[in-house]
């Protein structure tokens, strides 16, 4: 008989095995893949007692050091074997097994993985970027000089808590510069999603990376509220409802939905054939599940013939076997969430001013189709007449699915609201002029690029080093003694 | 324990459950010493209260108590059996829910159920004449009385700290997580302040209370030697937590001498207090416990065919039934749900539950603060 893998708590490194446990399965049979142990929030708090120790472990190490453990443990991510429970996980292991168990394709997995990957190997770079060319010594040592003025930060937090959605891997690449900044990371993964933070901590550990510096809870609500309120830094993954709870505090960073858009110029409209590609790659990229889709595509006019086009070239991404090559849409881990999403897209499509245009594309008008014993939502377009306050335009679900709605060009900005990624696609220097200076704009690509692209010295939505270090005045009469790493 | 043994125990203790009941019913529906309420209702529904010779036959002959209305709304008067009647009494009031309590008048019925307790707390945990501290509600319940009586049972004194149970359910309903917080934290710090000047050797809180406390402090390293605890639900991992690492019996015996001892109840002012069977860690970390019978009797009934209990290991609703001088409650649906266990030793020769939690806690987001 074979037993599934079992997949502990790891207390500051120390692995714990739960009484109350959760299955993880598989979308399609049911069949259980790996029990997960789900700690009480007790456990947490208990813990958070040695969170300064975990702390000083990682200070005692150089930065440049753990951004070389950082670097190989990315290599070990995508290579290794490593442990899972009383057994171990090679990459092939993982694919399936995420795969199996959130509906991700292997092709999206992989891509996530590289993500991932990339984002370990680089991070130099992302320090770089984040710390806007701090050296790495000041952060060993708290003090130094940039650019021939002294500066001096120290850390705002003994532990990062991050409290992770069920629905990206990819999104581990956001609390991986932490271990270079010193700082643990106390993780409460995803109900459905352990695989890729412990994947991650075990190649950190076996990296070299000191092992108390990774607490790892899955757990429930009240030990996500303990991870939140033991960590003076934690960042929270969640829907309008939680940006409004954490939205004023400063210890909390929320990542909420990004209504990312596309916004085409008066300038460029003419041509916007040209940019279907880049239009169809921010909205479908890994499969529509990240903030940074596109969910609003904004015209000055052609919206109708654009939206048409897109919905064509949305619906030929169809549900495929898991391990096809071609395969490009993830199946829903939870199909009430199917439900609910048709639900609204049938609510929606009963208001006035909108059409689906993929609606006649598809074999029935529901959205929402099994294939091979998972639900999948099929991309959809809707087209907004002219109203920018229909309930679906300017909506962001976690599939493939955009508005595209005509604004003239000189309401646009008053109009976009709240937008993690703008991809503009204008030369016109007057209004990339008024794309700079709009404040509801967190990354702004000016040119035709996806809005999915990332570049890893350009941190958005928030700044981890920012985030975990508060810069100081000093002044220094004489000579500094330091006992950090590296002085 | 031999089957053959046990089968005698439950035999016995059966006769005796049915030998109680025919005393009960004589006394409350006989016309010299009964309650009003209860002879009424039979003359109402036709009750023959000689036709009740066993324990099945209340099953048979009553519907559940009716406490929401009973309780809150029926004059005392109706509730004083006649052989009570002038004796002044204590009203005990129930649970954390706000609106008209639900009321139990007592004379002597809780002193008797803890000095029977008494006899499960062990001198090595609960040394006589060490002084104990409650944490939790006293005001208008039974519960500061009980636990001072069981103190002073075993020669000890108690401190307390008082809690408003109601006042943390309200805020908790109206989403305030933080007010509910800053109560317990209010609560834990005059803790701290009697734990520092006096010395304590024993504690009764509610679970979460004593979690709060010993991230405070080690309870070992303060001399706490026994922990009584109860008021909220506690799963197995909370279990196993609360021994390992807030008891510090790090071998996971409950009952151990490296740490605290650590004593789970069970109970209510309508029931008494029921003893846990300290075999917590062997059975996966989930508590039973025996309930005092025959003053009480706890069946676990399949919750749409009430009559009928559940298999043994199977979920299904808390029913109690009083079964004291001061108090007849035939079937009272416990607003709690439980496995149903068998039978623990010949001094415990009748069902258990075992995982007690809020009815329709595995579907529904229950409320239940620190008490």
């Amino acid at each position: 008989m074979t037993t599934v893998p079992h997949i502990p708590i790891l207390r500051l490194g120390r692995s714990y095995r739960s009484v109350n446990t959760r299955p993880i399965v598989d979308l399609g049979t049911g069949e259980t893949v790996a029990e997960m142990s789900v700690g009480n929030a007790g456990l947490i708090r208990r813990d958070a007692a040695r969170f300064e120790e975990a702390s000083t472990a990682l200070s005692a190490i150089p930065c440049r050091d753990l951004i070389a453990m950082s670097a190989k443990a990315g290599e070990l991510f995508m290579n290794a074997e490593l442990p899972l429970g009383d057994g171990t996980q090679t990459s092939d292991d993982y694919v399936r097994q995420l795969s199996r168990t959130s509906g991700l394709p292997h092709t999206l997995v992989r891509a996530n993985m590289a993500k991932v990957h990339d984002a370990l190997t680089h991070l130099e770079e992302i320090v770089h970027g984040l710390t806007r060319g701090v050296p790495l010594e000041v952060i060993d040592t708290g003090f130094g000089e940039v650019n021939g003025t002294p500066v001096s930060f120290y850390p705002t937090s003994h532990a990062l808590g991050m409290v992770m959605p069920s629905n990206s891997p990819g999104v581990n690449a956001l609390w991986l510069p932490s271990i270079a900044f010193k700082t643990p990371v106390i993780l409460k993964p995803g109900s459905d999603e352990p695989w890729t933070p412990w994947r991650v901590i075990q190649a950190m550990i076996a990296a070299g990376v000191p092992k108390e510096a990774f607490g790892f809870y899955p757990t429930d609500h009240e030990g996500s509220a303990a991870v939140m309120d033991l960590c003076d830094r934690s960042i929270i993954f969640g829907g309008e409802a939680t940006m409004k709870r954490y939205g004023g505090d400063p210890r909390v960073e929320v990542h909420g939905p990004g209504w990312s858009k596309v916004i085409i110029g008066e300038d460029c409209i003419d041509e916007w054939p040209e940019y279907l590609d880049i239009i169809v790659q921010s909205i479908a990229a890994n499969s529509g599940r990240s903030c940074i889709n596109a969910s609003t595509v904004i015209v000055p006019r052609e919206g109708r013939d654009l939206a048409l086009r897109l919905a064509e070239r949305l619906s030929k991404i169809t549900p495929r076997p898991a391990d096809d090559p071609e395969a490009q849409l993830s199946a829903i881990a939870n199909p009430k969430i199917a439900d609910w999403v048709n639900a609204q897209l049938v609510a929606g499509r009963g208001t006035p001013g909108a059409v689906d245009y993929t609606a006649h594309l598809r074999d029935n008008p529901d959205c929402v189709v099994q294939f091979q014993g998972r639900t999948y939502i099929l991309p959809t377009v809707i087209y907004c007449l002219d109203k920018w306050d229909h309930p679906l335009c300017n909506t962001e679900f976690m599939f493939p699915f955009a508005s595209v709605v005509e604004v003239d060009q000189d309401k646009v900005l008053d109009k976009i609201g709240p937008t993690l990624v703008v991809s503009a696609i204008t030369k016109d220097p007057a209004f990339t002029s008024q794309l700079l200076q709009c404040k509801n704009i967190q990354r702004l690509n000016l040119g035709p690029a996806p809005t999915s692209s990332a570049q890893w010295d350009q941190p958005h939505e928030g700044n981890l080093f920012e985030f975990l270090y508060q810069r100081r005045a000093i002044y220094h009469a004489q000579p500094l003694a330091t006992t950090g790493a590296g002085a | 324990m031999t089957s053959h043994v046990m089968n005698d125990a439950a035999a016995q203790a059966r006769d005796a459950l049915d030998a109680h009941v025919r005393a009960t019913v004589a006394w409350h529906f006989s016309p010299e010493t009964g309650t009003p309420y209860w002879i009424e209702y039979a003359k109402q529904h036709g009750i023959d209260p000689a036709a009740i010779q066993t324990f099945d036959d209340i099953v048979g002959t009553f519907d559940h108590f009716d406490a929401d209305h009973i309780l809150r709304f029926v004059p005392h008067d109706q509730l004083i059996p006649r052989a009570y009647a002038g004796r002044p009494y204590n009203v005990f009031e129930t649970g954390g829910t706000t609106g008209m309590p639900k009321q139990r008048i007592n004379w002597e019925d809780f002193q008797y159920d803890y000095t029977q307790f008494c006899r499960t707390l062990r001198d090595v945990h609960f040394p006589r004449g060490g002084n104990w501290l409650m944490i939790g509600p006293t005001g208008p319940r039974r519960l500061r009385l009980a636990i001072e009586h069981l103190a002073h049972c075993r020669n000890s004194s108690v401190y307390f700290i008082d809690l408003d149970p109601r006042w943390v359910k309200r805020v908790l309903r109206d989403g305030q997580p933080a007010q509910a917080k800053a109560y317990m934290a209010h609560a834990i710090d005059q803790a701290m302040t009697i734990l520092r000047h006096r010395e304590v050797t024993a504690l009764f809180t509610t679970p979460k209370l004593l979690e709060a406390l010993a991230e405070r402090m080690s309870l070992v390293k303060m001399g706490i030697r026994g922990a009584f605890v109860g008021g909220t639900t506690m799963d197995p991992q909370y279990t196993r937590f609360l021994i390992e690492e807030v008891c510090e019996q790090t071998e996971g015996d409950c009952m151990g001498t490296a740490g605290v001892g650590f004593y789970p109840t069970y109970g209510n002012t309508l029931m008494g207090v029921a003893p846990h069977r300290p075999n917590i860690k062997e059975n996966g970390w989930a508590t039973t416990y025996y309930c005092p019978q025959p003053r009480a009797v706890l069946r676990v009934v399949d919750p749409d065919n009430t009559a009928r209990a559940v298999p043994y290991g199977a979920f299904g609703r808390v029913e109690l039934t009083t079964l004291t001088k001061e108090l007849f409650m035939p079937r009272f649906l416990e607003r709690d749900e439980a496995r149903r266990v068998e039978p623990w030793s010949e001094k415990y020769p009748w069902d258990g539950v075992c995982e007690v939690r809020p009815f329709g806690a595995s579907t529904a987001k229950i409320v239940e603060g620190v008490y």
